[in-house]
């Protein structure tokens, strides 16, 4: 690289790539910071106005910021199953794209607990959840997991910062970065355990509501059948969620940054993941025609509210679920670009749909026969607060990417 | 929770779920220190061994 | 063992109610009377019923056809204190509760909430099928000099907590403490009876330990008119209705399906 032309914080760089201008950075974090701070006002809104500032209410104590947490961590469920595939079933390509997978799973695990920050009536009580624990509320195992696994990703993105060009030349944080790297298969067996379980009480969250004949599941032990259901979506829509923001993320820098065979991949077994989530929750959807008909709740009685009519169950396992697993299946489509992604987005599109009708569906549903159907949709607020999570993964990444070695094939796919 | 906060139960429940939590607290803990430590140790052997030279 | 000698000992009840919606006439004299005794806040504007904290509600239901078959029913609902049993051993919203800050007591059947302890994820009023919980989206607040009127022996909750009836349990201690300094072990029916109950002027709801044969409840609930609301989902409350008309009765089902097609919420 030219020394004169370079960015002036080009020392911080990884080894031997390009990065844009510092100008050009700074100028696309500060345009970022508009919807930041909008989302900053709705969060202090709600800590100090009280939570009168949404559109949530009695009939719907879930709403969006519910829906989107569990969905969040469903699509940051590539995380832990790219790490799983790595380093537990010993994958080697996939440590092309692991390292990108953590930095997506960071954020979204930061989101998703961000937004709980927001969502509960007294944040300063947030505590009470590990000091007064009730081990039988799904939601504990959720709390605990979730801020264990947290840790976890941050141990798995220290060494990630520890490879900075400029500190890694310090000798103690080499040395760590190394050790870390070589003791990763452990912490991500640890993290695989933890996801087992948070990913799965979550969707036991609405699972165990046996009040609600929309959402209650019989299931195995404690767990209802939606807590298995929960895991294997997050795996097959995880990978695709790591592919998207790749690919996204590759527009953004104008050029590649992973191989097309690791993307692929990731594509087949998400798609194969996704057949078998599909069979499931097809085959749960018909018994549980039958349990909520034994509590005398007819099957149309669920679809008889508009807007969630029959269309809602047509559009999540149909529209959004059997033909993205197609598309996904046939390596044809996974070889084309437009194909693959727009697979990718049906697939991440029908799980943020499965959570949403999990969570929002359910407290739609009047059970008293004369209980009134409301309907509920965001305000401004809750959708700020929700999207700042996003804004603010974006300068993650812009960060991580400009000064971290997130991609290992950067180098040799864009020779300077 | 602790077992000998005022509010524990001892039920096997409890037991399997906070054996369960610290656990993984102590397993990451314990990774950590021991990465930590064997960088350190790394950094000063490689001192010594330049110093010896 | 200490605590178990005292358990042994210990008089249990399981308190309940059992109101005739006949009887009934939609006054809301109940409602009053529990919002004045529980400490409710309202707001200038109380109309809006997705938010305002109401313990004891009054719903007004149709039979949806017109006149001279017209017939309109009022169904009070406080919390319905629901013990579970069988395959869901536990009360829907108890269960759920990540803190602990709702409990089911076993000396009194009484769902019980923590306000101090509750931190706000209203998982409890998802669980809820009654829609008897609510959460106090604003600081509580009453109008100039009203706050010298509160009822001192009831906590007034913070904002971002959830609160519901609690068989207004302050006056239960109150008979528990009285019975003691008199050396009693046994409450009379007479002792702790809920500020709705009271209130109503037609006297539609009967309060009282539903195991005690001594109480009217116990008569009451055996009516062959008596029903619970959502009786399938067996979440086993303890607040029976009853009313000698078999649409009322079809009403506190689940879905009715077509049968049920013209019951309003009128």
């Amino acid at each position: 690289m030219d020394s004169a032309s370079a960015p002036f914080d080009s020392a911080l760089f990884p080894e031997g790539v390009k990065r844009c201008k510092f100008k050009w950075f700074l100028f696309w974090v500060a345009v970022l910071h508009g919807p930041i701070m909008v989302g900053v006002i709705g969060t202090l809104m709600c800590w100090g106005l009280a939570l009168n500032v949404t559109y949530l209410n009695n009939n719907y104590p879930f709403g969006l910021w519910i829906a989107a947490d569990l969905g969040i961590i469903a699509l940051g469920g590539g995380a832990f199953f790219t790490g799983f595939l790595r380093y537990v079933v010993n994958i080697e390509e996939l440590k092309n794209i692991v390292n990108y997978a953590v930095v997506i799973g960071v954020i979204c695990y930061a989101a998703a607990q961000g937004i709980l920050g927001i969502d509960i009536g007294q944040p300063l009580r947030g505590w009470f959840i590990f000091w007064h624990a009730n081990v039988h509320s799904m939601l504990t195992e959720v709390a605990f997991c979730i801020t264990c696994y947290f840790m976890v990703l941050c141990i798995e993105y220290l060494p990630l910062i520890l490879e900075n060009r400029q500190i890694n030349k310090l000798g103690f944080f080499h040395g760590l970065a190394h050790h870390l790297h070589g003791a990763m298969p452990t912490i991500a067996a640890v993290g695989v355990f933890l996801s087992f379980f948070h990913q799965g009480s979550l969707g036991g969250v609405p699972g165990v509501l046996y009040g609600r004949p929309f959402a209650f599941r019989e299931g195995f032990l404690v767990w209802p059948w939606t807590f298995f259901l929960a895991i294997l979506s997050a795996i097959a829509c995880g990978p695709c969620f790591t592919i998207l923001v790749t690919w996204f993320t590759e527009k953004c820098a104008g050029k590649q940054l992973v191989k097309k065979n690791v993307i692929d991949i990731l594509a087949k077994i998400s798609g194969r993941l996704l057949v078998l989530y599909l069979i499931l929750k097809i085959l749960d959807t018909i018994v549980w025609v039958g349990l909520a008909k034994g509590v005398g709740a007819p099957f149309s009685s669920f679809y008889a509210n508009q807007p969630y009519g029959y269309w809602v169950l047509i559009t999540e396992i149909g529209i959004l679920g059997i033909i993205p697993a197609m598309l996904l299946l046939s390596e044809r489509v996974r070889r084309n670009e437009a194909g693959l992604i727009i697979a990718c987005l049906l697939n991440c599109a029908g799980i943020f749909m499965n959570r949403w009708i999990i969570v929002v569906q359910t407290c739609a549903q009047p059970v008293m026969s004369f209980d009134k159907f409301v309907s509920y949709h965001p305000n401004w607020v809750e959708y700020a607060t929700t999207l700042v999570f996003v804004w603010v993964g974006a300068v993650v990444i812009m960060l991580s990417y400009r000064y971290l070695p997130i991609f290992p094939q950067e180098k040799e796919l864009n020779p300077l | 929770m602790f077992p000998f906060a005022f509010e524990w139960i001892a039920e096997p429940t409890r037991y399997v779920f906070m054996g369960a939590l610290y656990a993984v607290l102590i397993a990451l803990i314990i990774i950590l220190h021991y990465c930590a430590i064997r960088a350190f140790l790394d950094m000063i052997c490689k001192k010594k061994n330049h110093n010896h030279h | 063992m200490k605590e178990a000698h005292h358990k042994a000992d210990e008089k249990t009840y399981k308190f309940g109610m059992v109101i005739d919606l006949d009887k009934c006439t939609g006054c809301g004299a109940c409602m009053v009377a529990c919002m004045a005794e529980n400490n409710l806040p309202f707001r200038k504007d109380n109309s809006d019923r997705l938010r305002s904290n109401l313990w004891m509600r009054v719903y007004k239901i149709s039979n949806g056809r017109s006149f001279p078959d017209l017939d309109i029913s009022f169904i009070p609902r406080p919390c319905q204190h629901c013990e579970g049993h069988g395959h869901h051993a536990a009360t829907p919203c108890v269960s759920v509760c990540p803190a602990t800050a709702t409990d089911y007591s076993h000396e009194t059947g009484i769902v019980s909430q923590v306000y101090t302890r509750c931190f706000g994820c209203r998982y409890c009023m998802a669980a809820c099928p009654y829609h008897v919980r609510v959460f106090n989206w604003w600081d509580p607040t009453w109008p100039k000099g009203m706050s010298k009127y509160l009822n001192p022996d009831v906590s007034v909750r913070m904002r971002g907590v959830v609160e519901k009836c609690s068989f207004c349990y302050h006056r239960y201690q109150r008979a528990k403490n009285k019975a003691y300094a008199e050396e009693r072990r046994e409450l009379h029916e007479d002792e702790y009876q809920t500020a709705c109950t009271q209130a109503c002027p037609a006297g539609a709801i009967t309060f009282g330990d539903l195991k005690n044969p001594e109480h009217k409840v116990y008569k009451l609930k055996k009516s062959p008119y008596a029903f619970r609301l959502l009786e399938k989902l067996g979440t086993n409350p303890k607040i029976y209705y009853v009313s000698t008309r078999d649409w009322v009765r079809k009403a506190g089902d689940v879905y009715l399906g077509k049968e049920g097609k013209d019951v309003t919420h009128a």
